[in-house]
């Protein structure tokens, strides 16, 4: 009985620590990863990262490669996409914590969202082209690339400020309403203004994954790179944003530098796209009192 | 209330309807456009021939339009990518919620929110600049895109996924249930993968369902790594995926061809609904429990 | 007379806080401690340290000596596994793990290298037995555990902890989540218990202390005020402060 005890317990301290290490060894691939993905993109694509690359326009005839068209394209995508489907997250966000009564509707809507939210880029693409592209007459612009996306971020604004109105205490709202506000006004002056982190981290968010986006935008939005003279003309024609452009220099002009140079670009913006959505997090959380 | 406030009052709630009910409408949109737009070359090519047929050919002569190759692709490619994005991320959420020191922990956790921002084109450049040229020199090939690159850069995709959901379904197990087991004699680690690991399994198994989710439904990295030729399945050889199928191929294509990839998008919208369904009854079971 | 577990000189600190002020305390083998005083007194902070769970909390410094069987359980090189083991514990909230009920049994068992499964089917038929509710549970031993009623699960708990066949049962508040009538089931169950192990048991119930204790133990911010037997402590208390406390003047 008693060396089994013994060769029993050396058992299990071995057990015990190949366990660990293999945790500890994840967490470290995890952590090298990161490092070495960050460290090669920024190492590649530093050197090229140029303001003639920045500043300037593809020109065939001159032979030069710039990136400004991409960039101001990916901006008015952001704009637009954010102008439009902030107001309808909300909205749906509101109507499914303050107005429906119905349970089952609530179910509907909230399996839409998550179907939405799980749908492939690729098939955003599609159906976008499909849609606004060519069944609405809006062709490869940035106006149909910038429709499909505000669909794309619609269940994350929703799904945001719908968890932070859940949080606001039932309390408010019963007091404003006892004063005799109507139910507009008491959501307006109470409800929102305390749900404001939920929808601020839903724009961050959505930032992000408009800046990362290529498969929807590759056959809506498609890959143009002039500068147009006015906001209403650019919306017309075909602009590609940052991310697509990057798929498009690599992979069919097989100019890598410049692909560095965007992928650089890219992970610098969603390391500030994180940083902020922490700190927004900290501000509200301090505003509030919330711990 | 005054009538006028009155009518605004209903103006409004109408108004919020109108936006609640507009992700409804948008699924039905995307369902019924890609049924309509992805029945008629399945009928015409017939949908046994199409699902099961071991060729594509889109653009030869005499056109062959099989995406069993595309649909074993996507089921390998993402079971790979699972075999070794899913350990590596649930080990990793182990470290994080139960081992790690507090600040390690904090740094660790913003690098792989990183992770999860950085856009897959930047993942798929990656993948194309050090895993295709490594693929060549350490297995000896002559083409370095392949499965196998496809497996690796989707196993760093969704480890993010991964590592946040079980992190939080291993942070939500109740702390009493580790006190019970180290109060009869266990060790950390044996409590760790005995007790909080089957505690936190619901999370932790929805957490894989969304990450092969994002696997199966990603096109632009695997497209920049894994060599689109429409060959049957294999490690070293080039594959297409049903997502790179489509993307590669719209861009040009038209008459039955064209057709033909709506119906590809059909059958990776029915992937991607039945891993919904999977993931619902993976939620729901946990909450019966 | 020798004393299963003994206490000397034991001072505790959490970061700045001095939790327990120089504690001497001789537990008797196979009798029932009770430990009593009003909240944040220390009484539960000194029975964590007896099994050393006390490890798990951040910024804990201890000074003095606890031995357990004459050997000092926080000398270095102590196998704390196997003192858990031995020491066992009985938590105030129930808290069977999220598994059959059977599997909450055996867990311990297996832990510590029992594999046969008839080995395990006889050890979770006894101790069930030993906790009183094998006959409750006996046929849906399968089931999950989370599916009883609370006392069950602080039966359940109980049972749990004698598979390890400890030595020692720590109890910290027991029965603080139950109703009376479980109450008075683990109540009855800890007068069975000391025929064969030794208890010591965190209450904040002073009638509970006199129905099941033989020894008393008063704390009261951080100091062991007084230490007899039950009878004793509660007719005649030597200390003025033990007798306000148990006349009910404060706490």
């Amino acid at each position: 009985m008693k060396p089994d005890r013994q060769l029993f317990s050396t058992v299990r301290a071995v057990r015990s620590a190949v366990l660990r290490a293999c945790v500890y060894l994840c967490a470290l691939l995890t952590a090298g990863l990161l490092l070495g993905i960050l460290g090669y993109v920024l190492f590649k694509g530093v050197p090229h990262l140029t303001w003639e690359l920045l500043s300037g326009k593809p020109s065939v005839i001159k032979g030069t490669i710039g990136i400004l068209p991409n960039i101001i394209n990916t901006l008015y995508l952001i704009v637009f996409t954010l102008l439009v489907a902030l107001p309808l997250g909300v909205g749906a966000a509101i109507y499914l914590t303050e107005y429906a009564t119905n349970r089952k509707l609530i179910s509907v809507i909230e399996f839409a969202c998550e179907t939405l939210a799980g749908l492939p880029s690729i098939l955003y693409g599609l159906v976008g082209m499909l849609f606004f592209a060519q069944m609405l007459g809006f062709q490869t612009s940035l106006l149909a690339g910038g429709c499909t996306l505000v669909v794309m971020i619609l269940p994350t604004i929703i799904r945001t400020t719908q968890e932070s109105l859940k949080t606001v205490p039932e309390g408010y709202r019963h007091g404003s309403l006892s004063l005799g506000s109507g139910k507009w006004h008491m959501i307006r002056t109470v409800v929102l203004p305390c749900a404001m982190d939920g929808v601020v981290s839903g724009c961050i968010l959505s930032v992000g994954r408009i800046l990362g986006e290529s498969a929807a935008l590759l056959f809506t939005a498609g890959v143009g790179t002039v500068i147009a003279t006015d906001i209403i003309s650019a919306f017309q024609v075909s602009g590609g944003s940052l991310s697509v452009a990057l798929y498009i220099y690599v992979s069919e002009r097989g100019e890598f530098d410049v692909g560095f140079a965007i992928a650089v670009l890219l992970v610098v913006l969603a390391l500030i796209v994180n940083t902020s959505a922490k700190a927004a997090k900290d501000y509200f959380r301090k505003r509030t009192g919330v711990s | 209330m005054k009538p006028k406030a009155k009518i605004k009052e209903s103006a409004m709630g109408a108004l919020f309807f109108v936006c609640g009910a507009i992700s409804v409408v948008c699924v039905l949109v995307i369902t019924v456009y890609l049924i309509v737009a992805g029945l008629p070359a399945i009928q015409e090519i017939g949908i046994i021939p199409f699902l099961t047929g071991t060729e594509w050919s889109s653009t030869a002569a005499e056109p062959k339009f099989g995406i069993l190759p595309f649909i074993l692709t996507t089921v390998w490619g993402t079971l790979g990518a699972a075999l070794i994005g899913v350990p590596v991320g649930v080990l990793t959420a182990i470290y994080l919620s139960k081992m790690a020191p507090r600040r390690m922990a904090d740094a660790l956790r913003m690098g792989v929110q990183l992770l999860a921002g950085i856009p897959s084109v930047v993942y798929g450049l990656v993948g194309m600049t050090i895993l295709v040229p490594g693929m060549m020199q350490w297995f000896n090939l002559s083409n370095g895109t392949c499965l196998l690159a496809a497996i690796l850069v989707l196993a760093v995709m969704i480890l993010p996924t991964v590592v946040s959901v079980s992190e939080t379904a291993l942070d939500a197990v109740p702390r009493e249930y580790e006190e019970a087991s180290m109060a009869l004699g266990a060790t950390q680690t044996e409590t760790v993968f005995q007790v909080s690991l089957r505690a936190a399994k619901g999370g932790i198994a929805s957490g894989i369902v969304l990450g092969i989710g994002r696997a199966v439904g990603e096109a632009m990295a695997v497209i920049m790594v894994a060599g689109n030729v429409a060959n049957m399945p294999g490690l070293f050889k080039s594959v297409t995926f049903l997502t790179t199928a489509v993307a590669k191929e719209m861009s040009y294509a038209s008459g039955l061809q064209r057709e033909a990839l709506f119906s590809i998008a059909l059958v990776l919208f029915c992937f991607v609904m039945l891993m919904n369904i999977l993931l619902n009854c993976v939620i729901k079971k946990r909450g019966t429990k | 007379m020798s004393y299963i577990i003994e206490a000397k000189q034991l001072h505790l600190y959490y970061g700045s806080m001095h939790a327990l002020k120089g504690i001497d305390m001789n537990i008797q083998e196979r009798k029932v401690t009770a430990l009593i005083g009003p909240s944040g007194c220390g009484k539960s902070t000194f029975l964590k340290t007896l099994n050393r769970m006390n490890d798990l909390v951040e910024g804990l410094r201890l000074e003095g000596q606890v031995l357990y069987r004459g050997n000092d359980i926080y000398a270095p090189g102590t196998d704390v596994t196997q003192l858990r083991k031995n020491v066992g514990m009985v938590f105030q909230k129930p808290n069977p793990f999220p598994m059959s009920i059977y599997d909450n049994i055996a867990y311990g068992p297996r832990l510590h290298g029992v594999r046969k499964k008839s080995q395990l089917d006889e050890i979770v038929e006894e101790s069930l037995r030993g906790a009183a509710i094998w006959d409750e549970v006996k046929d849906r031993l399968k089931k999950s555990a989370l599916g009883m009623s609370g006392g069950q699960q602080q039966r359940l708990c109980i049972a749990r902890a004698l598979a390890v066949k400890p030595d020692v049962l720590l109890m910290d508040e027991p029965t603080s989540a139950l109703d009376p009538i479980s109450t008075a089931k683990v109540e009855e169950l800890v007068t069975e218990l000391k025929n064969n192990y030794t208890i010591v048991l965190v209450t904040h119930n002073m009638q509970q202390a006199t129905r099941v204790s033989d020894q008393t133990a008063f704390f009261l911010l951080g100091e062991l005020v007084e230490f007899d037997d039950t009878e004793k402590i509660f007719s005649m208390p030597k200390e003025k402060r033990t007798e306000e406390y148990i006349t009910g003047r404060f706490g």
